[in-house]
């Protein structure tokens, strides 16, 4: 039989789902009393349970990293381009489990599920959930699904920072930390960005204080500029010139205000729009305050090479050049701790010009250097 | 392995910190991690020989001598080395400084621009020599401070560093008595270990 997927995917593949019932205690000092994961696996665990490899999420992401859900899928899993037979996370080899995080809105709880308390959605009531918490949540999964440690756990930006808090949580249960478009904390220009997301939801008449859902209405508009204003940071100067440059969508220019342009702007508003229609107001949210937050050093006064004293994972960093959300500068910031606390690191800066988004993409410098790293991985 | 790290292993002590500057395939810090439990990272620009190291499981860091060495703490490192890429640095000088800044002692390997082929060629041609081994011309190649011995020896004898050990050898890295007794004129590559003044030569100078 032949199939209809290409031969370097996993192919159909279809979500778990993991219950907890024992409560989470979270960094914001609430409990999460019972709580659901979804969750889907890519390869075969082997005997002695040493292959599995962990694909932490990125701010929009979700579980489905990998394959197709249905034979109609029109695209695959969000890291496809990584994740298959003979790809740099080779499922011949590894047994690799993405999931989505606590807070989620692609089937994890989160502020859509209903909160047993009142019976009703969480909405706001959601907790702020941290990526510590992320990563409590996670050695849950593992536990659950019997992996004592992780051959390696693999995150870009926002997952790249689920990836180095679990070296810096479960320093045994992890073996390989690969940190790709990271930063050890967020500046105060990535947090100007998120409060601007941020606001732009607030500020929705529709978001009715976080209750939209039970009003049946969603803040569409707010959701749309926050997902608007991230999509900039996400690409460099470069790319948008050379995928819009001033492009004109009309044949003319119309000298007011509610034409629709320039291409940019049309990309911008079509991203949004789909965006808007796909995710939860308050993940979005959520999501910002977890990348605010995250300052592993802050527990050692800002020194992070201490936080990593007790690190026993190796490191692989990788940067890109035009990133300018989380430019080279903030990965070097990570190298440097890491070799100030004699630990194993390699660091490779990627010449590409796509921005943020680059470690989403098929470079091949990015995918040789990927997958010289795990191929190396002894599992 | 490569004749000159063959060398240069010699004098790297089982079980110490090792930064390669210049690493190339990581085929030294590989060598020393499976035979003599040596720890440590290689610095490298090229992308080909950092898939190389990284394949090898060998720490590697992409980047550029020339920025120095500022991400590195003074004394974090047992041995610094760096073969073959003395030349090609911007600011040698300042290049050196901050091995010795770095790490305890230092091995630095160089062509010989005193070579007697070198100076045949230039007194014959009245042109820049190109050979096998030194395979550019002027204008291409990444070769831009050659030195001779002499030359290297001037340079460490103005910053204080003392030669601790110096070994002339031909270009399959065979050193013969030839280049003992006149390593600048005969030695194509010159394989020096080098420390900063310690505090007592400090004291005695002043």
């Amino acid at each position: 039989m032949s199939s209809v997927f290409p031969d370097d995917s996993v192919g159909l593949v279809s979500p778990q789902v993991m219950t907890f019932s024992e409560p989470l205690a979270l960094a914001c000092g609430r409990d999460l009393n019972g709580y659901q994961l979804v969750y889907e696996t890519y390869g075969e665990l082997n005997a002695a349970r040493s292959n599995a490899v962990l694909i932490c999420h990125a701010l929009s992401g979700h579980h489905h990293a990998a394959g197709y859900h249905s034979d109609s899928e029109r695209k695959p899993g969000w890291w496809d381009s990584c994740i298959g037979p003979g790809k740099a996370i080779d499922t011949r080899k590894f047994f690799v489990v993405s999931l989505n995080n606590l807070g989620g809105c692609n089937g994890s709880t989160g502020p859509g599920s209903i909160n047993p308390a009142s019976g009703r959605p969480y909405g706001a009531d959601f907790p702020v959930v941290t990526v510590e918490d992320w990563v409590n949540s996670q050695a849950r999964l593992a536990d659950a699904l019997g992996i004592a440690q992780w051959a390696a756990v693999v995150g870009g930006s926002l997952g790249g920072m689920q990836a180095m808090q679990w070296a810096i949580s479960y320093p045994q249960r992890i073996r390989h930390c690969l940190a790709i478009a990271s930063a050890p904390k967020l500046s105060a220009q990535n947090i100007a960005f998120n409060e601007v997301s941020r606001q732009a939801i607030l500020s929705d008449p529709q978001f009715h204080g976080g209750h939209f859902q039970e009003q049946g209405v969603i803040p569409k508009r707010g959701l749309m500029l926050a997902r608007m204003v991230g999509h900039i940071t996400y690409l460099s100067d470069d790319a948008m010139g050379e995928k819009f440059g001033r492009e004109l969508k009309t044949d003319k220019l119309n000298y007011d205000f509610h034409s629709v342009e320039f291409q940019v702007e049309s990309y911008l508003r079509y991203q949004g729009e789909e965006f808007s229609g796909r995710f939860d107001a308050n993940t979005y949210l959520l999501m910002t305050k977890a990348l605010d937050y995250f300052d592993p050093a802050a527990a050692h006064g800002g020194d992070l090479a201490r936080t990593l004293a007790k690190v026993e994972a190796d490191f692989c960093v990788m940067s890109f050049t035009t990133d300018w959300r989380f430019s080279p500068a903030r990965s070097r910031e990570i190298v440097e701790a890491l070799i100030a606390a004699k630990k194993n690191v390699s660091y490779l800066e990627i010449d590409a010009p796509q921005g943020h988004d680059a470690f989403l993409m098929p470079i091949p410098r990015y995918l040789q250097a990927f997958d010289g790293y795990m191929n190396r991985i002894l599992v | 392995m490569r004749a000159d790290l063959d060398i240069i292993q010699d004098w790297i002590p089982a079980g110490s910190r090792v930064l390669d500057l210049g690493c190339g395939n990581g085929e030294l810090l590989a060598w020393l991690r499976d035979n003599k439990s040596v720890s440590g990272y290689g610095l490298e620009i090229d992308p080909g020989n950092i898939a190389e190291c990284v394949r090898k499981g060998v720490n590697v860091i992409e980047q550029d001598l020339d920025k120095g060495l500022g991400n590195f703490a003074s004394n974090s490192f047992d041995v610094v080395v760096m073969t073959q890429s003395l030349q090609a640095m911007h600011y040698p000088d300042k290049v050196l400084e901050e091995m010795l800044r770095v790490g305890k002692t230092c091995i630095i390997t160089f062509p010989n621009f005193g070579h007697w082929r070198c100076r045949w060629y230039l007194a014959s041609k009245g042109r820049m020599p190109v050979s096998d081994f030194l395979p550019y011309t002027w204008y291409n190649t990444p070769n831009i401070h050659f030195c001779t011995f002499e030359d290297f020896e001037a340079l460490c004898h103005k910053l204080q560093v003392r030669v601790q050990d110096r070994l002339a050898v031909d270009r399959e890295h065979r050193h013969s008595l030839g280049s003992r007794l006149w390593p600048n004129l005969l030695g194509e590559i010159g394989i020096y270990r080098v420390c900063g003044p310690s505090v007592a030569d400090a004291l005695i100078a002043v």
